[in-house]
């Protein structure tokens, strides 16, 4: 299926992250090709970009014809540049280079099949190691904590004890630990309903999301959140929202806070950001655009993160999105858009440490999209039927947790031994977790009505003139209001 | 106290009923239509009234009405709640008066912020935020883009990480598209939170039925908030109370309704010099009586007054009582009140099916059945789109003479 990138004027940037100075590693194996759907990438190391600005710039055409489009060229060869694709190992991938255009050519991210870059297996660059030991073992214990996490949950949830609507994060782990390791106490995040492992990697203890899951009062939530609605105040966790698209406000409203108080309380300490995580479905939702243009307006200190996992629920991306480029859509804004291989934590933690950076400074937000999947069904009651063995299968082959562990031992900064007694560790807390989360108690009926509001005189006055709240049946929860 | 309001009496043929109260239109509403006639006599009116001239039968133009007590509320001793004050006071307008309180509270405590469509520079749409933007920057009067559902979220993000912002709805019905946020967020976060996130948010704007503004224009977003749990409501009647609610629920850490009513920015009161707020679950005794308890909000309550004037001089006792609270009702007020009178008559501006008076007739019920010598009567609009033409306009909201002949029926 032939589509056209749209046609960019010279003048316009369709990345305008260059004017920033920025750059961001992109691996060339991000290249993913679907109907309709192009996204690409440069491996910086490959290239060798010796200056920040070596993003595809917006260059003449090759051909002298300036009415085709598209026009977007590179400056630095890359490596994939010539690829071509072969017949599609799958129905899910379709050829798009096979049509030889003049337009074509001028192209310049080509496409190929993932599985095929997979398979390739370019030839190790020698780049210097990106983190140290103890961050590595940091991020792969936090990757390990969330997958071990959300396999306990699926767990007690055939065993009864979780009921409702649970969405696990299998898959997905290098976004939340690439980005939010990068944050400070007094940073804000912001999820979804698939948020067990956001707050987890704020800092939220297992056991406190073990007991919220159980709905048991010893829950970060007192057990009346559940799986959607994960807030901790003390961690900086802002939700945990159920409807999409509706925490995306609530985390700008936290960035405007911050600006508030630098600017109109006066307080320079405060450079706390925020983190928005939401995902494919979510970019087409009008909060999704309307708070983009808000924070790009005031220059509020805070990142959107687009978990692309191309999938909402059984809706495919590429069905629901006319620009299934979502990264695109923030220089619509005026904010730098990232496109970043979600399925390597590495890869994640330097576009997050540069847009962490980047708000800290008041040089306001940036939408990274990190292309990654989930591994399991949307919830635990998705049969999950729509999707292709074959891409499932080329998405586990990329498993984050994996990937880093290969690249652990590869750069020697650490053994097996020390990660295996990671895992175990991780294996201990789980078990305290839920055995914490078994012995808590169910909350009490005096609960019901409490937190209903802050100041509990908002139930009004009763028929004998006094505060309900003050009523003792109120307090035993037995009221009826 | 006497409040006294600017009548006018609009010309070119819309309306005929003279016990009908009309308000004049500012010359900053922008929303006024074309009519230079009318506010030309509205500016002479008031010219004649600070000259003296205070029945309007002696104005030129206006019809001669029979004898009327000009002020129902004056009729008895100042058994009201309306204004304490000794001290001398100072004269505002409705809009003056929120203004006022808006800009006290902000003074008072730098983490107060507004946000809205036109609230800064444009000084908001009925002027209650005039003045704030240069005087308190733009970043505490935040001129919003055209996203109610974002803003509105935005607020409440901002209210869970330690401010206090004031979100205006440039008109109420416009939050219908910020309905997300108010139930999901505004509502519920304080309690799926476990109690962790405080929403101190104050959500204002003007609602109700205006002079011909349309159906959109003219909605009663009361009726369709009612229902989200963890929200409290309150609609402000007088410059006093306006005041004063403003400030309290500025002061609430509950998330507060605070529903304006887009005809009444114009009334004029003496309000006390001194810091003062209103509670936000009381009721207010309008008129205390004997023969009915008419139980009434916002504009309804001045078509209730115009209305009690007839009725006064028929030999009726109404007890007038503005509900003010939308959410809790004041049940100890409405309860005392019912046991005394043992008639009810709800006057609101909702419409018929699901409005505050709906609700308030089923909590009377449940609450003070045994008092009721008749069954509660529920004047409300239709349950019609608001049109455009004028006398259907005027038709779907409750007058003054359905509300006199509501109260004869009561009292047989």
């Amino acid at each position: 299926m032939f589509c056209m990138l749209p046609a960019y004027s010279p003048t316009s940037t369709c990345i305008n992250v260059t004017q920033n100075g920025w750059f961001f590693p992109l691996d060339a194996r991000t290249l993913v090709l679907h109907d309709r759907h192009l996204t690409f990438g440069l491996n910086m190391a490959s290239c060798h970009a010796p200056q920040a600005s070596f993003f595809p710039q917006i260059s003449p055409p090759f051909s002298a014809d300036t009415s085709s489009s598209p026009i977007v060229s590179c400056r630095f060869p890359c490596r994939y540049a010539s690829l071509q694709v072969s017949s599609p190992s799958s129905g899910t991938f379709v050829p798009r280079a096979e049509e030889k255009t003049k337009t074509e050519r001028n192209i310049f991210a080509c496409a190929a099949t993932a599985s095929r870059l997979v398979a390739e297996k370019p030839a190790p660059t020698k780049k210097k190691t990106t983190i140290t030991k103890e961050e590595g073992l940091v991020l792969y214990e936090d990757m390990v904590l969330g997958r071990s996490f959300e396999d306990m949950c699926a767990q007690m949830y055939y065993r009864g004890k979780m009921f409702g609507f649970v969405h696990l994060y299998n898959g997905q782990e290098a976004v939340s630990t690439g980005f939010i390791k990068c944050l400070k106490e007094g940073d804000f995040v912001c999820s979804t309903y698939r948020d067990h492992v956001h707050a987890l990697s704020k800092g939220v203890p297992a056991r406190s999301v073990m007991s919220e899951l159980f709905g048991k009062a010893t829950g970060v939530c007192r057990g009346q959140g559940g799986s959607m609605h994960m807030f901790s105040k003390e961690h900086g966790v802002l939700g945990g929202f159920a409807f999409i698209g509706e925490g995306i406000p609530v985390a700008t409203g936290a960035a405007f806070k911050s600006k508030y108080e630098k600017e109109v309380l006066k307080n320079d300490k405060v450079d706390a950001v925020s983190v928005a995580f939401f995902g494919d479905g979510t970019c087409n939702n009008g909060q999704f655009f309307e708070c983009l243009n808000m924070a790009a307006l005031w220059k509020l200190p805070i990142i959107f993160v687009v978990e692309n996992n191309l999938w909402a629920i059984g809706m495919s991306h590429i069905r629901a999105t006319s620009d299934p480029n979502i990264w695109k859509k923030g220089p619509a804004f005026g904010i730098p858009g990232v496109h970043v291989d979600g399925m390597d934590v590495l890869k994640v933690r330097e576009v997050a440490i540069e847009a962490i950076a980047r708000a800290r400074r008041g040089d306001g937000p940036t939408l990274v999209e990190c292309e990654t999947y989930r591994f399991r069904g949307h919830s635990l009651a998705d049969p999950d039927e729509l999707r292709k063995p074959a891409e499932k299968a080329h998405y586990a082959a990329r498993d984050p947790i994996l990937a880093l562990k290969k690249y652990l031992l590869q750069h020697n900064l650490a053994d097996e031994n020390e990660l295996k007694s990671i895992q175990t560790r991780i294996d201990e807390v789980l078990e305290d977790a839920v055995d914490f989360a078994e012995a808590s108690p169910l909350p009490p009926r005096s609960q019901l009505l409490e937190n209903v509001f802050a100041d509990p005189k908002g139930f009004g006055i009763g028929p004998d003139g006094r505060y309900r709240c003050e009523d003792p049946s109120f307090t035993a929860g037995t009221a009826q209001v | 106290m006497a409040i006294s309001f600017m009548a006018c009496h609009a010309l070119a043929g819309t309306q005929s009923n003279i016990n009908s109260t009309i308000y004049c239109p500012s010359r900053h509403q922008p929303l006024v239509s074309g009519r230079l006639d009318v506010r030309r006599i509205c500016v002479s009116m008031r010219a004649a009234a600070e000259k003296g001239h205070t029945s309007a039968a002696s104005l030129p133009g206006i019809p001669r009405a029979s004898k009327l007590i000009t002020s129902a509320v004056a009729a008895k001793s100042e058994a009201t709640t309306s204004s304490p004050s000794t001290k001398p006071g100072h004269e505002v307008l409705l809009f003056e008066a929120l203004q006022e309180g808006l800009e006290e509270e902000m003074e008072k405590d730098p983490r107060v912020c507004v946000m809205g469509e036109d609230v800064g520079h444009y000084g908001g749409s009925y002027k209650v935020t005039k003045g704030l933007a240069e005087k308190f920057g733009d970043l505490r009067v935040l001129d919003t883009p055209i996203a109610e559902n974002s803003f509105t979220g935005m607020a409440i993000g901002a209210a869970m990480t330690g401010l206090r912002p004031i979100v205006e709805g440039m008109n109420m019905g416009f939050l219908l598209l910020a309905y997300n946020q108010i139930s999901n967020n505004c509502g519920m976060l304080h309690y799926t939170s476990g109690g962790q996130f405080t929403i101190p948010i104050v959500i204002r704007g003007p609602g109700g039925v205006g002079r011909q503004l349309g159906a959109e224009h003219s909605q009663r977003l009361e009726s369709y908030f009612q229902s989200v749990p963890g929200l409290q409501m309150v609609a402000c009647s007088t410059p006093y109370n306006a005041k004063g609610l403003m400030k309290a629920a500025i002061r609430s850490e509950n998330p507060v309704i605070l529903y304006e009513h887009v005809l009444l920015y114009n009334l004029k009161e003496r309000i006390p010099d001194e810091d003062y707020t209103c509670c936000l679950e009381k009721a207010e005794l309008v008129r205390p009586g004997k023969d009915v308890t008419i139980l009434t909000y916002s504009r309804m309550r001045h078509h209730v007054l115009q209305a009690a004037k007839t009725l006064i001089n028929n030999g009726y006792d109404p007890e007038i009582i503005d509900i003010i609270s939308l959410k809790p009702f004041d049940l100890y007020t409405i309860g005392n009140s019912i046991k005394k009178t043992h008639r009810v008559l709800i006057v609101e501006e909702c419409m018929r099916t699901g409005g505050i008076g709906a609700s308030l007739r089923s909590s009377i019920i449940d609450n003070f059945w045994d008092y009721l010598d008749a069954p509660i009567m529920c004047l409300s609009s239709q349950d019609v789109p608001t049109p455009y033409a004028g006398p259907l306009e005027d038709a779907t909201v409750v007058q003054p003479p359905q509300i006199v002949k509501a109260v004869e029926q009561l009292c047989q």
